[in-house]
């Protein structure tokens, strides 16, 4: 399965890939009306982690052992096990946020509006996720897995 | 042993254990016989969900916890509402209550726990329950209306969720807690305030540091629920009694059969008991806890499940270890959001306690 690759030594901190992903998993998807009139606003599915100069942005990995799934106590986390990916049946949430404690991540995120978790579905449907695809500096790439590059080989690499 | 029906693998207990195991089974060995026994008839549902299904009515299809076509779709056999009360390790069978003999070449027990019922004189009266499966549920939901009284014997985890599910439905509720503080194994006492501040704020009576010794009715030969009475002589009226103290491994079947236990079955990183072909997991299990580094018995769901996985993987013959689990637990009891894991109170001064507070924020 393709994956997201974060490069943390290009990202700029930008937060362009929040906006879309909320654009991406929004009702209108016009990006006027998602933060000046839709309501509840859609929630990001990921989040830049930032603390200067050392920005980037991290969303489910979609691991292949997934705590998330073996922590849900309702079984709305399922892992496809053709694709891959990790998805949420929201009908089924129950909003406990045991899978935010269990996530090694940190990537699952609460919509309090409707009381139950919002997470990456790598914009299902889509080739390429809204927040690769709009990610100004190729902070994310979306690559085949195993050409997924660790970030510690990356700055090496850069330096 | 003629009539016995054979299977590879015999998995008993239907719920986040048992599944595991089935799941992992079936990605590892698709054709192998799998037989869940479970003495509930439900298919297997969410068992956190119980307070919910309680407190709102919560629609029993959304509780179940693998859609409806589960058991054929894996090619699982089942025998539910059905309870294994013999285990021959010797022979490789169990006996089921009407009597059936099965034989297996891999068992795990995966068998939960069960209500620990307080040594309180009436514990046996009309109006007194437990609160651990669906149908604990099901018989105090019939049992409540909004006129009732009721008095939980145990302020943890279960008794505190089935505090917010009943003032949910207008019962009026007084919460007996032993110890200082409510929640007292999973929060420290900071934290235990604000959760206790919580319910008294939602009408909740919290009484700590008694226990309660009697449970009365209104005259002799009467069986149904009046009064109860503190260790101190208080007495508090209700028509309904709820023992919340916790739960304790089922492990009676393993009893005499020379597999190792403790406080529960005790279990390896590969989840083996001290039989080869014997596995456990969930709350029956005592097994690793990646914090305390050392067995424990870490009754909650997501330790179950996925100690069942590795169970599962490794009786189907991919050896896999378990990393290990610990207590963790998220709770959402009126509007408060509370996450909580591992050591909460150190037990000595080679901790360093870091926490932070800001109005009802608390980390």
């Amino acid at each position: 399965m393709k994956r997201i690759q974060i490069n943390e030594s290009v990202c700029i901190g930008c937060g362009l890939c929040e906006v879309y992903c909320q654009l991406e998993h929004s009702q209108s998807k016009d990006l006027i009306k998602v933060f000046k009139r839709e309501y509840p606003q859609p929630v990001s599915r990921l989040s830049v982690e930032q603390r200067e100069p050392i920005s980037f942005a991290v969303q489910c990995r979609h691991c292949d052992e997934s705590p998330c799934v073996y922590a849900c106590l309702t079984g709305a986390l399922q892992r496809d096990p053709d694709t891959g990916i990790v998805t949420v049946d929201i009908d089924r949430c129950a909003g406990c946020w045991t899978c935010m404690l269990a996530c090694p991540y940190s990537v699952i995120r609460q919509d309090l509006y409707q009381g139950k978790i919002a997470k990456c579905d790598l914009c299902k449907g889509r080739e390429i996720p809204a927040c690769v695809e709009n990610c100004p500096n190729e902070a994310l790439t979306y690559v085949e897995e195993d050409s997924i590059i660790p970030q510690l080989q990356l700055k090496r690499e850069a330096s | 042993m003629k009539n016995a029906t054979k299977v590879k693998y015999l998995l008993i207990g239907n719920s986040a254990g048992g599944i595991g195991a089935a799941e992992a089974i079936r990605e590892v060995d698709k054709t192998g016989t799998i037989l869940i026994i479970s003495d509930e008839s439900y298919p297997v549902y969410s068992r956190p969900l119980i307070a919910k299904y309680l407190a709102e009515g919560y629609p029993l299809e959304k509780m179940l916890y693998r859609p409806t076509d589960f058991y054929p779709k894996n090619n699982i056999q089942t025998r539910l509402g059905n309870k294994v009360t013999h285990l021959d390790i010797a022979n490789h069978t169990v006996r089921l209550e009407d009597g059936q003999e099965i034989q297996w070449q891999k068992l795990l027990l995966a068998t939960g726990g069960s209500p620990i019922i307080p040594r309180v004189d009436g514990i046996t009266k009309k109006g007194v329950f437990p609160f651990i499966t669906l149908d604990d549920a099901k018989a105090i939901d019939q049992f409540v209306s909004n006129q009732t009284k009721a008095v939980i014997i145990g302020g943890g985890l279960i008794g505190t969720s089935l505090t917010a599910a009943l003032v949910e439905q207008g019962v009026e509720v007084t919460v007996v807690e032993m110890k200082e503080h409510i929640l007292n194994a999973i929060l420290d006492d900071e934290m235990s305030v604000i959760a206790e501040a919580t319910l008294i704020q939602n009408g909740v009576k919290v009484i700590t540091g008694h226990t309660v010794t009697k449970i009365n009715s209104r005259s002799k030969g009467d069986d149904t629920v009046s009064q109860v009475t503190l260790n101190d002589g208080t007495r508090i009226p209700c028509d309904m009694v709820a023992m919340a103290i916790g739960v304790r491994p089922r492990s009676e079947l393993v009893s005499g059969t020379g597999v190792t236990t403790n406080r529960g079955i005790v279990v390896d990183r590969y989840m083996t008991t001290s039989n080869p072909d014997v596995y456990a997991s969930g709350d029956v299990a005592e097994a690793y806890d990646l914090v305390y580094q050392e067995n424990r018995l870490t009754p909650i769901w997501p330790n179950a499940y996925l100690g069942g996985r590795i169970a599962g993987l490794n009786m189907a013959g991919r050896i896999t270890e378990y990393p290990g689990g610990t207590s963790m637990n998220a709770m959402n009891y009126f509007g408060l959001n509370i996450v909580s894991a591992g050591i909460l109170i150190p037990a000595d001064d080679s901790y360093e306690v870091l926490s932070q507070r800001s109005g009802f924020n608390y980390v």
